[in-house]
């Protein structure tokens, strides 16, 4: 038993390493900008909910959403990556490689477009449904796809093609659309953080929060999933049903993501991976909110590079997220290539 | 008699709804091992996979334990049935003990964690295996034989009254095939689980099968006890091979013979012969055996791989009809091997033979060859 007690060890400790790295940044996210904050100053205004009325404006108006938005959205990105690395079983499945994000962008960038002509705003609401409505699109035709194409490669060649047809579409409707109707398109089609509103961050956190609690729930049958379908249904696993649910759950998560900051990519690759070999394990039951956890603290890093690195001009997140991750999915299909 | 665990009335399984194989009868009782045989591509896996409620069965019956497979839940089927399957399992970052730990799936709670009484039985299943040395190994860096046994501990650790196995030898060295049998064997017996595998071993098949099931493309060919299964044309029919070359008695398989007028002419006895034969079989020699007893070992492999075999019967001094072809092929051929032939009083005819192919310098040792 002495190696149980090892990894679990193991595991306590990168869930206790996990929680002080999202702190840290928390505090470096909120300290760090224009105007800097002491972090003393930070305490007193969150805890004490005192202190220079313009700095509690820039914290509770501005800072804090864009974290907790980063947070929320990073989680669930880097949850939905799991769940379809597992649903495909292929360690390089993620929403933006199978052009989930993409088909969602579409559908919004086409709702946003008709709202902003035609009512002049758009709800929370219409947006994730739409992302909601183009992820499911995409993921059905990467489903239709992956019942032909068995092999890992080509599965990922469809979804680079989806990828690509969405967002010229989107790109040929922002093209033709009124100046004043795609504003905040263009900012939001690149992928940003930027600008969120504590009404987004409720509704993020509790769709996601609810999502997640459901996942969480499936962690017995996606472990038995990982050791594949057959042998998941000689343990009684109802597999379509068990399939379904996981898609319908996976879709939602990157659906709020691209609803409220855009496709972002990378994320749901990487940060899968990196917790997996962190916690040397790939138990669904600590997976899960390890992953969540992990994903929320690197986004909230990179939000703190785009924001910070090249200030006052703000990098898209993708692109930080990109330089981070790219090299991480790189070296992941190096080390297989060797293991085999 | 033990009552019947899985039966099958005319089942009829394939895929995509395309009919493979019909009028499938099969029964299984617990502690009793079936063993599905033919050749590839025959459909041994598809009845497996029907059975495992992985493909739809397309008519007739599957009933395990008196109830009808589609009625059961997949959790309640999961506590009946446990499977190996022939599909390479790849699961990432998992060791041999979370393999054999995940057979408790039916039992444990909602989020699947395992309680003592999880563990034990988990440190349980590895040790009927011997594998329990292998619990903190990774499972993708372990070799093909302990795989094999972790998965049947796997299969073990569910408490299934069957287990269903689909070509669990295969990639296996001579040894693992034959420990591995060996531990499903005493499993069948011990813990009366009723066990149903396929094999490409023939000669395992005969040894490890309490009943033999063979499959030949659209239908069962033939099912029945190993020893009225194993007949040399039964196999050899299903297999589609040429006359002689299966021997039911060893198991054994044996390349055809080597076509031709003998060349060179063995004389043995008690099996001295066997490794001689196969030098010249290599060597694409064509050769004459003699003078044999039929009940001689040599003469069991001689019929298969000699062209031509002079025979006495069984305890009788040699005759006179067998001493005169054993000459005559002391003639036309170009050797005579002694390989090792006893000589005593019934058999002294031998002597004459070996003074023959002496005189015109044919005679050799197998040494020599």
């Amino acid at each position: 038993m002495k190696s149980a007690n090892r990894s679990t060890a193991r595991i306590t400790g990168v869930f206790i390493g996990l929680a002080l790295a999202f702190c840290l940044i928390v505090v470096l996210n909120i300290n760090i900008g224009s105007v800097p904050i002491s972090v003393g100053e930070i305490a007193r205004i969150l805890l004490w909910r005192t202190g220079e009325t313009r700095l509690v404006s820039i914290i509770w108006k501005i800072r804090l959403p864009r974290i907790l938005m980063a947070a929320i959205l990073g989680g669930a990105l880097s949850l939905s990556g799991f769940l379809l690395q597992t649903f495909f079983s292929n360690p390089i499945a993620g929403p933006f490689v199978l052009g989930i994000s993409s088909g969602a962008k579409l559908i919004v960038a086409l709702t946003m477009i008709y709202f902003m002509g035609r009512v002049g705003a758009v709800s929370s609401w219409a947006l994730v449904v739409a992302a909601f409505i183009g992820s499911l699109m995409s993921v059905g035709f990467i489903l239709v796809m992956s019942r032909r194409l068995k092999h890992m490669a080509t599965l990922l060649v469809a979804g680079i093609m989806i990828g690509y047809i969405c967002s010229a579409a989107t790109d040929f409707v922002v093209t033709f659309a009124q100046e004043s109707d795609i504003v905040n398109l263009h900012g939001w089609s690149l992928g940003s953080f930027s600008g969120m509103s504590w009404d987004g961050v409720a509704f993020a956190a509790a769709l996601v929060g609810i999502t997640v609690a459901l996942v969480f729930l499936l962690s017995k049958p996606i472990g038995a999933y990982q050791l594949g379908e057959a042998y998941a249904q000689s343990m009684g696993v109802n597999i379509k049903l068990f399939r379904r649910a996981l898609i319908l759950l996976s879709s939602p998560l990157s659906a709020c993501v691209t609803a409220f900051a855009g496709p972002i990519s990378f994320v749901g690759i990487a940060v899968p991976h990196l917790i997996k070999r962190a916690l040397n394990t790939s138990k669904p039951i600590v997976v899960i909110p390890a992953t969540f956890l992990g994903g929320a603290v690197f986004c909230m890093f990179s939000d703190l590079i785009a924001r910070t690195a090249f200030a006052p001009t703000e990098l898209n997140i993708s692109t930080v997220t990109s330089v981070f991750g790219a090299p991480v999915v790189i070296a992941m299909m190096l080390n297989r290539q060797k293991e085999r | 008699m033990p009552k019947i665990y899985l039966q099958t009335q005319s089942l009829v399984v394939g895929y995509d709804g395309k009919p493979l194989i019909r009028d499938i009868s099969l029964d299984v009782s617990r502690g009793e091992i079936v063993t599905l045989i033919g050749p590839n591509g025959s459909g041994k896996s598809t009845i497996l996979k029907s059975i495992t409620r992985q493909l739809k069965t397309l008519g007739g019956t599957v009933e395990i334990d008196g109830s009808a497979l589609h009625s059961l839940s997949y959790k309640s089927l999961a506590t009946r049935m446990a499977v190996v399957l022939t599909e390479r399992m790849k699961p990432e970052l998992m060791t041999c003990w979370d393999i054999v730990a995940s057979g408790r799936y039916p039992y444990t709670g909602r989020l699947g964690l395992l309680t003592k009484e999880d563990r034990e039985k988990t440190a349980a299943a590895m040790e009927a295996v011997h594998a329990l040395d292998l619990r903190d190994r990774d499972f993708n860096a372990i070799s093909d034989g302990q795989r094999q046994r972790v998965l049947l501990a796997r299969a073990i650790c569910q408490e299934p009254e069957l287990i269903v196995l689909d070509e669990p030898t295969s990639f296996l060295d001579i040894r693992h095939k034959l420990e591995l049998l060996e531990i499903l064997r005493k499993m069948a017996r011990e813990r009366q689980i009723a066990v149903i595998l396929s094999l490409h071993e023939i000669d395992l098949a005969q040894k490890v099968s309490d009943w033999v099931v063979c499959v030949k493309g659209e239908t069962i060919a033939r099912a029945g006890k190993p020893e009225e299964v194993f007949q040399a044309d039964a196999i050899e029919q299903l297999y589609g091979l040429r006359g002689g070359t299966y021997d039911p008695e060893f198991g054994s398989i044996e390349l055809p013979a080597i076509q031709g007028n003998p060349r060179a002419l063995v004389l043995s006895s008690g099996g001295s012969g066997i490794p001689v034969y196969r030098r010249l079989q290599r060597e694409q020699t064509p050769f004459a055996a003699g003078i044999l007893y039929t009940n001689d070992i040599d003469s069991r492999l001689a019929r298969v791989l000699a062209q031509e075999v002079v025979a006495e019967t069984p305890f009788m001094p040699i005759g006179e009809a067998a001493l005169r072809r054993a000459l005559e092929l002391t003639n036309t051929c170009e050797r005579v091997i002694d390989a090792g032939i006893c000589i005593g009083e019934i058999n002294r005819a031998m002597e004459r033979v070996m003074q023959q192919a002496k005189q015109s310098g044919k005679l050799m040792t197998a040494a020599q060859l």
